[in-house]
């Protein structure tokens, strides 16, 4: 998808501490609309805490955060997630006692407009609208991310590389603007990698989605390969950000992977 | 043939093509019947004759637009869908020759079958079959143009080459507007004796040959089949296997056609079991493999039930084998038996039918390869009517069957009418009926060999017994000499072996030598279940292979089948293989048969071993593996031998 100019969302000078420990020291970003923008670093350097701020699960101290112009800063979750922030977990948070299909709808259901009453009578518009849900979960997702076998399976059964892709899925239910991905490689053989690396693409480049990926990931072969523009971060600190070539170049960002340099360039192949 | 001589088929005539009788049907059904289905997202979604009559006339009259001429060829890759016929049947309407790949061929195969065959279209389901076009179309010329059809992934494709289906459909819908006779125009002059499927045989030894079946080989044959076992229109039948599978085409095409039954087509090669439940086909042909694996789910499923459910499982099990005994002995059924088949029937087999989705199944067939009498018994117990049928490509699918009532485990049946079976004085089972190939596509050696004076040379051995049922062994170079002087087929070790759910593949070596032994390729899923449950800890197939348990595990496996052996023929020592066998290697064809002189090849040193003098308990490998995408992978690991003394 072609990237446009207008930034979708906004990070300003983020500060967050826990306890004695600052994560955050002032970091701040702009993800551009169609973008796939990755956040690297070591670890312990305050990725994922950055995503919590974006989707509202902490408070930053200080600094702002704005969504497609809209201050969100101050935002609740469920509110952030309604306007299209999306979201997957380092640690797979699904319902493990519940089928693939029911994990899915459940990230549908921010826009269910019926309510309680009419549900328990499902009659007329209610029906109507399971359906036009079930018909998008399948066509949109289900067949995007290639899980027709398992979608009536229970989750806690599946092989970890499948849960991670349910765990997409989930977050695609909501039809996402912005999707914010957390370490979806963590764990999975070549073959799922490479699967999942397919998936990120298709969600940003099919015409259908079209949508922003926001990645944190340590696989710097896929983020290297795939990314628009990443940003490195240490300590809470942003210390360098731009095109993957220039970050692969940069001496601050190979410094901070300790001699790890190759690791750059190397990918797992 | 009860059954069959009730059935009244079309008469096919020399003019009568596929594409007319296509024609004929689609007329006659029109929008009132659902001539297949197709799961997609969730749910069975029906095309009508009308439906599949409209699509086909579009693709074809692209496919003309193009500029496919008659007698020019179509390459066709991708899994079982219904775009996959419709391309085929199309083809053939305008006179051309189709020709199948395996979804999971090799880049080396594709470009040698779409060079050798001289293919000007090619039609590929998506993404990865684009990309393998686009890899080989430097090696081949004559490849004009690439036809895809599934979206996914397709955006950044801009290869002049490529044309998707839509676009064809488009582009022969345009030309109908013009030529609105033009789609019959070109069926009427197509002959029953024209070409319509250049099928290239895996063969277990050479290079891929590729033999030419006509219209009336392929009519003919499935009439013939059907005046044993005629199949109504109102069946269902579930097209899952490989298209490059003779027995997928004799279903789908020559019998299909003029039964007018449903094709069923899975949403994923991944959910076909799960569609066949769905679907409960009354029809059914698959290579033993199939079969195989439903007996290793109920065993595995077996394993894991409480102990009242296997209690009932044994006791209805019990009563399925002793009837079923009976019934191929063609002894009388006392009624106390019949009583209790009932209750057996009621409370567990029918059940299992279901979850093997054979509940409403009439005629169920095994072909392809060799099965064991176990897996034979246990189907029947069940009281599912499972056949066996033996024939080629050569022939159009099939020229040999066993009759209802009629079934004898080492037999194949008896051939079906219009064909003549002989064996040769040196043993070769040769054949003759209308269904019989026209050759091989440029390999005049080859087709002089195979064709004489139109009777078909097999090249497999075997006997017609007291019965007049034709026994296989199998082929000639397969047969195997033990230290006794006798002769032994390895397969039936290999099929017995292959009844213990623990074990997928079996290779069985004792030809000329002073003992037999064997290799072993575990199932992975099973024996993995079974060493969780004990809590044995191994991280990889081939560490799981090379377990001391593991080991013990087989041993009492093979224990067990050798009771029933005789002394020469009894597995003395065996080996786990760090891998399963996989085509991709060549080890196996692709429709999973052993090539045994390869891998005889390949693991000499583990033939070497197990027949060492000295008293070696392992071996030391260094060798390679393929994966799908032709990546290439060292593999050093060292294999335990175990000797078998029981």
């Amino acid at each position: 998808m072609a990237v446009s100019d207008e930034v979708q969302l906004r990070v300003q000078d983020l500060h967050i501490s826990f306890g004695g420990v600052k994560a955050l020291r002032g970091v701040g970003l702009e993800v551009r609309k169609g973008e796939i923008f990755s956040i690297i670093g070591p670890n312990g350097a305050g990725k994922t805490v950055l995503l919590n701020c974006i989707n509202g699960l902490y408070h930053p101290q200080e600094g702002k955060i704005y969504f497609e112009k809209k201050e969100i800063t101050r935002l609740r979750p469920y509110q952030r997630a309604q306007m299209g922030i999306s979201r997957t977990f380092q640690k797979i948070e699904l319902f493990k006692g519940t089928t693939v299909l029911d994990n899915i709808r459940l990230g549908r259901h921010i826009h269910l407009k019926t309510g309680l009453l009419s549900g328990s009578i499902y009659f007329g518009r209610t029906a109507r609208e399971e359906v036009e849900h079930r018909d998008f979960i399948e066509r949109e997702i289900i067949d995007l991310l290639e899980i027709e076998h398992i979608r009536n399976k229970v989750v806690g059964m599946l092989p970890y590389g499948l849960q991670k892709r349910v765990e997409l899925a989930r977050a695609l239910a909501l039809n996402p603007k912005i999707i914010l991905l957390d370490e979806p490689l963590a764990g999975l053989n070549l073959e799922e990698v490479e699967d999942m690396a397919r998936f990120i693409l298709d969600i940003n480049e099919e015409e259908r989605w079209q949508t922003t990926c926001v990645l944190v990931e340590h696989d710097m072969g896929v983020v290297m390969d795939i990314s628009h523009r990443v940003m490195a971060l240490n300590f809470g600190e942003k210390i360098a950000e731009g095109t993957p070539p220039e970050i692969q170049g940069n001496p601050q960002v190979i410094k901070a992977y300790l001699g790890e340099a190759e690791d750059l360039y190397v990918s797992r192949r | 043939m009860s059954r069959g001589a009730s059935w009244k088929g079309i008469e096919i005539t020399k003019d009568l093509t596929i594409p007319k009788l296509f024609l004929q049907s689609a007329e006659k059904y029109g929008d009132k019947k659902v001539a297949m289905r197709e799961k997609e997202f969730g749910i069975w979604v029906p095309i009508t004759w009308k439906q599949y009559y409209e699509n086909v006339k579009r693709i074809a009259l692209g496919m003309v637009a193009l500029g496919l001429e008659r007698g020019d060829k179509v390459a066709m890759i991708g899994d079982n869908r219904p775009e996959a016929l419709w391309t085929e049947m199309a083809a053939m309407c305008v006179g051309g020759v189709g020709i199948w790949l395996f979804q999971d061929s090799l880049i080396d195969e594709v470009s040698y079958i779409i060079d050798h065959s001289d293919a000007k279209l090619m039609v590929g389901e998506g993404q990865e079959e684009v990309d393998k076009c686009l890899l080989i179309k430097d090696k081949c010329p004559k490849m004009k143009k690439m036809i895809w059809d599934d979206p996914k992934g397709m955006r950044d494709y801009d290869d002049p080459m490529l044309i998707s289906l839509k676009e064809v459909m488009s582009i022969g819908e345009e030309l109908d507007k013009k030529e609105p006779s033009l789609f019959e125009d070109v069926i009427m002059k197509g002959k029953g004796e024209d070409i319509c499927l250049l099928f290239y045989t895996s063969g277990t030894t050479a290079l891929p040959k590729g033999a030419l079946l006509t219209h009336y080989n392929m009519l003919t044959m499935g009439q013939n089949l059907m005046r044993v076992d005629p199949y109504v229109e109102t069946d269902d039948f579930v097209s899952y296997l490989p298209f490059a599978w003779i027995g997928e085409q004799m279903m789908s095409i020559s019998c299909g056609i003029q039964a007018g039954f449903t094709l069923n087509f899975p949403e994923e090669p991944e959910t076909a079991q799960e569609n066949i439940r769905e679907i409960g086909p009354h029809v059914m042909f698959a290579p033993p493999r199939v079969y195989e694996q439903m007996v290793r789910n109920v065993q595995v499923k077996y394993l894991d039930a409480s102990w009242l459910k296997r209690k009932g499982y044994e006791w209805a099990m019990k009563i399925g084998y002793q009837v079923a005994e009976l019934k191929f002995s063609k002894k009388p059924i006392p009624w106390y038996w019949k009583g209790l088949n009932y209750l057996a029937d009621l409370g567990v087999h029918k059940k299992l039918k279901d979850h093997l989705g054979l509940s409403r199944i009439r005629d169920t067939y095994t072909g392809g390869a060799a099965m064991g009498p176990d897996h034979f018994r246990f189907f029947h117990a069940l009281g599912v009517n499972l056949k066996q049928i033996y024939g080629q490509t050569e022939i159009a699918g099939i020229s040999v069957l066993h009759r209802d009532g009629d079934i004898k485990f080492d037999t194949v049946g008896k051939p079906i009418p219009e064909t003549e079976v002989k064996v040769t004085p040196e043993g070769e089972i040769i054949s003759r009926s209308p269904s019989v190939f026209q050759g091989y596509y440029k390999m005049p050696e080859e087709t002089a060999k195979a064709l004489r004076d139109g009777w078909l040379h097999s090249g497999d051995t075997g006997f017609i017994d007291s019965d007049g049922h034709l026994v296989v062994f199998d082929r000639t170079k397969d047969v195997m000499t033990l230290n006794d002087g006798t002769k032994f087929a390895p397969q039936y070790l290999e099929t017995r072996l292959k009844f213990s759910p623990y074990i997928k593949d079996v290779w069985a070596i004792g030809d000329l030598k002073p003992y037999v032994t064997s290799v072993i390729c575990i199932d992975y899923s099973v024996v993995g279940k079974w060493a969780e449950d004990r809590n044995i800890a191994y991280t990889s197939y081939p560490e799981l292979s090379q377990m001391p348990e593991v080991y013990e595990l087989v041993k009492k496996e093979i224990v067990k089948m050798n009771k029933n052996l005789p002394p020469a023929a009894k597995i003395k020592k065996f080996i786990n293989l760090y891998k399963e066998f996989d085509a991709d290697d060549d080890e196996l064809t692709r429709t999973r048969k052993l090539r045994r002189a390869f891998v005889e090849n390949r693991y000499k040193d583990i033939v070497e071993g197990l027949y060492s003098d000295k008293d070696k308990d392992n071996v030391h490998m260094d060798t390679t593996i393929t994966y799908e995408d032709g990546r290439v992978v060292n593999i050093k690991a060292d294999l335990q031998i175990m000797e078998v003394n029981e």
